[in-house]
């Protein structure tokens, strides 16, 4: 298999520089620091992209780092670098003491680092099962090829990239992990075009620890769901703008609770004070149909982990319960700044961010309603089945954007519209959250933050927001 | 390893491999970085990145590409191999050539490269602008987003036929985002951000007074009423619109079907005749300038639309030869290259006789919505179909007075928007993304709560 031959496999690190390890924390902790981690990292990554009926790039690329934190306080210094000899691991470790102008002679104790938690061991044959770039080239070919089931359709893409991480983290709490994390995507997109109308449509799809997903994965199906998609919105009017309420779709639909919520639930949103949720812990901020958690540990799923970018095993955390705020998402420095308990959520895109509280899969649980319960109790509204892209500000305005949309009148869907954007303060939506449907459905994407880009699951069942602010024209 | 002994290596490796043609791109920096929080020092960061991306071209001229952090002699040999089984698949219906231009001449800016003033320094100065920040105004309770930053990096491009270009250069950066809060209203935030070739240079004084000025500006709001308005964007949100929508002038974009434009649209009328925009990569206020692009081909000022027709396409080496002609210097480094523009000036022509000049910022006191910044341009445009709707920072001037927007979105139609400009001002602002004056802009769809 070609695969074979693009990609290092070699597990970098093993388990064989534990003295190393030990001997750079000991380093730190002997210069004054209260506490040491160090997060080694090894890739090995690979993208494809097949246009119209030619594969037009395939892109490997590999790479190491480490990144080195040190606490003092409350405050850390964080170093990466690309120098991973214990000389260039030494200095970085200065580098931060020197930073935090640590002086003091006050020194923490570190017992050693703890028996090696190795969660990579059923793991290491990942690469030897991932396809190779041929069968890889092959299928999106094939992608591609039943895309075109239109003169109308003018462009036609599918990509593919795989993402192999190794990482060892070493703490001087004696944290000392291993794993080896394998995400894999991949996406269709096509644009139509008649005389002056264009449209297009785009679906991804993504897992994580599962090989063989790729092979499994129904590309025609995609391929149906992406034509049909950018075919009715081809003719599609632009929505009239105002305040209505609106049926979100489930799977990616969750992208609203992620936007609107989640993000002012992690720790670093009360670090800086812009979290409205900051003191409403037990408090009521959504509709008590809303429950809605975050977890780590859906098996496959995009956002899933073993062990987060700081050595703690992700924990499912409930984020609210029928309307109650119950926790918040916490990272380490999250934890030592705002006193809510780690939750397993210290994420990182590389060795190149230090860890910070992040979403791993995050959803609005089920409630008892059909997708036709909720679409009949509007009688002028919008049924958003698609959604783009969206973000939160400082002060807690979201919005994100419908890719697929549709007019709901008197309780049935009407036609395609496009050009709708929604927008709002996330205090006000989620009491508006009033049905929650009973087909819960999760969706893969990328979250950007403080820490980088990050793989997550969103989700909910279809959930009605009573009434929110849709832009259009 | 420095970026003449890593082309040495490179072609020692090629040789031993047997590969006769290849190029790379490097980048090796160096960054320091400072948060605070009520004085606090926050998070201090210091990195050192390499990375290297290699192409190889096969017996049958095909190019494949590796990207990597790896820079030592395995590294590279390891990249090589990669590249080189990639460009089996490479692409067979476009090829990819050395630039013509990769040995030409290059412009290098006359500017000192400064030293680093170091994270203490660094830190002394954000914690200083912060107290300021805070203290301007008695409504600022916080600056949550802020951060003070140095870089010192070194470009390089060589390939196997000699040309080897290098240069190296410094650059700092300070964002001062303040959190204003008024009791029984919605807490407002806004923010500045200030480029230099080093801290010193940084005018820290206009970041918070420009952050301060924002933010309480903003204080006084209310909502709007959904209608058609005549807008008035400042130049950082006009600038943005066009970078959002700059496939139209990407002849990768267009090979690729995904632009407004086509081939033939050279010289199609897309604005009114008194609209000008360049791309001037190495224009003097562009701090970030680099003097060649990913395939080594020199940076130059281009112009993209003259007199409201579109003069030029944005081009790599592979699509000017498609379109018969020569590259731009916009080109990344890739067996698919990408192109994308560096900095857009937007000017008044000569051809400015039918603008409404009565419409200024400053002075006009009928109604109008002033834009003073899009936000989440990655949501709200589709690039592909012409089509924005965007969030946005701004007020409604109405009867002389000026009311901060509380939430709202603005949505169009680039073509609509760029054929109905009403008045471009005579007096460009330099921004941290290109120069441009406010242009003036009739009818376009605000979404607002009221």
């Amino acid at each position: 298999m070609l695969s074979s031959q693009i990609k290092s496999n070699e597990i970098v690190f093993g388990s064989c520089n534990k003295d190393l390890l030990e001997e750079i924390i000991f380093y730190g902790i002997g210069l004054g620091a209260d506490f040491v981690e160090i997060f080694l990292e090894n890739t090995d990554n690979s993208s494809v992209l097949a246009e119209e009926d030619f594969i037009t790039n395939v892109s490997p690329s590999f790479g190491r780092g480490a990144g080195i934190r040190i606490f003092k306080g409350e405050k850390d210094g964080f170093v990466s670098t690309n120098n991973l000899t214990k000389q260039g691991l030494m200095r970085s470790v200065s580098q931060a003491i020197e930073m935090l102008d640590i002086t003091d002679n006050k020194r923490e104790v570190f017992n050693g680092l703890n028996e090696h938690r190795d969660y990579s061991l059923s793991k290491k044959k990942w690469i030897n099962e991932v396809p190779s770039i041929n069968e890889i080239s092959e299928k999106l070919l094939v992608s591609t090829k039943s895309l075109k089931k239109d003169n109308k359709i003018i462009t036609r893409k599918g990509s593919y990239s795989r993402n192999l991480q190794e990482v060892i983290i070493a703490s001087s709490d004696g944290t000392y992990v291993s794993d080896i994390r394998l995400h894999q995507t991949v996406g269709l997109n096509v644009i139509a075009s008649d005389a002056q109308y264009r449209s297009s449509g785009s679906r991804r799809f993504g897992s994580s620890g599962m090989p063989n997903e790729f092979r499994l994965w129904d590309h025609e199906k995609a391929a149906n769901d992406v034509f049909e998609s950018s075919m009715n919105m081809l003719y599609a009017d632009y929505v009239d703008a105002g305040q209505m309420p609106v049926v979100l779709a489930n799977k990616f639909g969750g992208v609203i609770f992620h936007e609107a919520c989640g993000h002012l639930l992690e720790t670093t949103q009360i670090e800086r004070g812009t979290t409205p949720f900051e003191n409403k812990l037990n408090e009521k901020i959504a509709h008590e149909s809303v429950t809605a958690i975050d977890e780590g540990i859906s098996e496959g799923s995009f956002g899933s982990l073993s062990v987060d970018d700081e050595g703690m095993e992700p924990e499912k955390s409930v984020l609210i319960k029928d309307g109650i705020l119950k926790k918040f998402i916490s990272d380490r420095a999250g934890e030592l700044r705002t006193g809510h308990k780690r939750t397993g959520s210290g994420r990182r895109q590389n060795y190149s961010f230090a860890a910070a509280s992040r979403m791993r899969n995050t959803y609005i649980a089920k409630g008892e309603h059909s997708k036709e319960d909720l679409i009949n109790s509007i009688s002028d509204g919008l049924y958003c089945k698609s959604m783009g892209g969206g973000s939160v500000g400082a002060t807690g305005q979201f919005n994100f954007a419908v890719e697929e949309g549709y007019l709901i009148k008197n309780g049935k869907l009407t036609s395609p519209v496009k050009g709708a954007t929604l927008i709002g303060e996330a205090k006000e939506v989620m009491p508006k959250i009033s049905m929650c449907g009973n087909d819960l459905e999760l969706a893969p994407g990328f979250c950007g933050s403080i820490s980088g880009s990050v793989n997550v699951t969103v989700g909910q069942p279809h959930i009605k927001v009573d009434s929110i602010t849709v832009g259009g024209r | 390893m420095n970026s003449r002994e890593i082309t040495t290596q490179i072609s020692k490796a090629a040789d031993f491999l047997n590969l006769k043609k290849w190029d790379y791109g490097a980048s090796f920096s160096n960054d320091y970085s400072v948060q605070v929080d009520k004085g606090e020092a926050k998070q201090l960061k210091a990195s050192q990145k390499q990375i290297l991306t290699i192409r190889v071209w096969n017996q049958s001229n095909l190019v494949g590409i590796t990207t990597t952090s790896d820079i030592s002699e395995s590294g590279i040999k390891k990249a090589l191999k990669q590249a080189n089984i990639a460009s089996d698949f490479g692409n067979k219906n476009e090829t990819t050539e050395f630039s013509p231009l990769a040995k030409d001449p290059i412009k290098v800016k006359d500017f000192k490269k400064r030293n680093p003033v170091g994270i203490k320094k660094l830190l002394t100065l954000l914690r200083g602008a912060e107290v300021k920040l805070i203290e301007s105004h008695e409504s600022i309770k916080s600056v949550p987003y802020n951060g003070l930053s140095e870089s010192f990096f070194e470009r390089v491009y060589a390939n196997s036929e000699g040309a080897f270009r290098s240069y190296s250069k410094s650059q700092a950066a300070l964002y001062l985002y303040a959190r204003a809060e008024e009791k029984n209203k919605k807490p407002r935030s806004s923010g500045s951000v200030k480029l230099g070739y080093g801290a010193d240079d940084i005018d820290i004084e206009s970041c918070i007074k420009e952050a301060s000025n924002k933010t309480i500006s903003h204080l006084n709001y209310s909502t709007i009423k959904t209608d058609k308005y005549l807008i008035c964007f400042s130049p950082e949100a006009f600038l943005t619109i066009i970078n959002a929508f700059s496939s139209m002038f990407n002849a990768r974009s267009i090979i690729d079907g995904v632009s407004l434009s086509n081939k033939n649209s050279i010289g199609e009328k897309l604005s009114t005749e008194a609209l000008n925009i360049y791309d001037d990569g190495l224009h003097e206020k562009n701090i970030s300038s680099t003097p060649f692009d990913g395939e080594g081909t020199p940076t130059k000022r281009l112009c993209l639309i003259n007199k409201g027709r579109i003069e030029n396409f944005i081009h790599s080496e592979s699509t000017a030869r498609i379109f018969k002609t020569t590259p731009t210097g916009h080109a990344g480094l890739g067996s698919k290259v990408s192109v994308s523009p560096d900095w857009i000036v937007v000017e008044k022509s000569e051809e400015n006789f039918d603008l409404k000049t009565s419409l200024d910022h400053s002075t006009y006191e009928g109604e109008f919505v002033y834009i003073e910044e899009l936000n989440a341009i990655h949501a709200g445009v589709r690039a592909s179909q012409g089509s924005f709707s965007l969030p946005f920072d701004g007020w409604l001037y109405k009867n002389g007075k000026k009311i901060s927007i509380e939430s709202a979105t603005v949505a169009g139609d680039i073509k609509y928007l760029l054929k109905n400009i009403v008045n471009i001002e005579s007096s460009q602002e330099v921004t941290t993304s290109g120069i441009s004056p406010h242009i003036w802009v009739d009818e376009l769809s605000i979404t607002g709560d009221a």
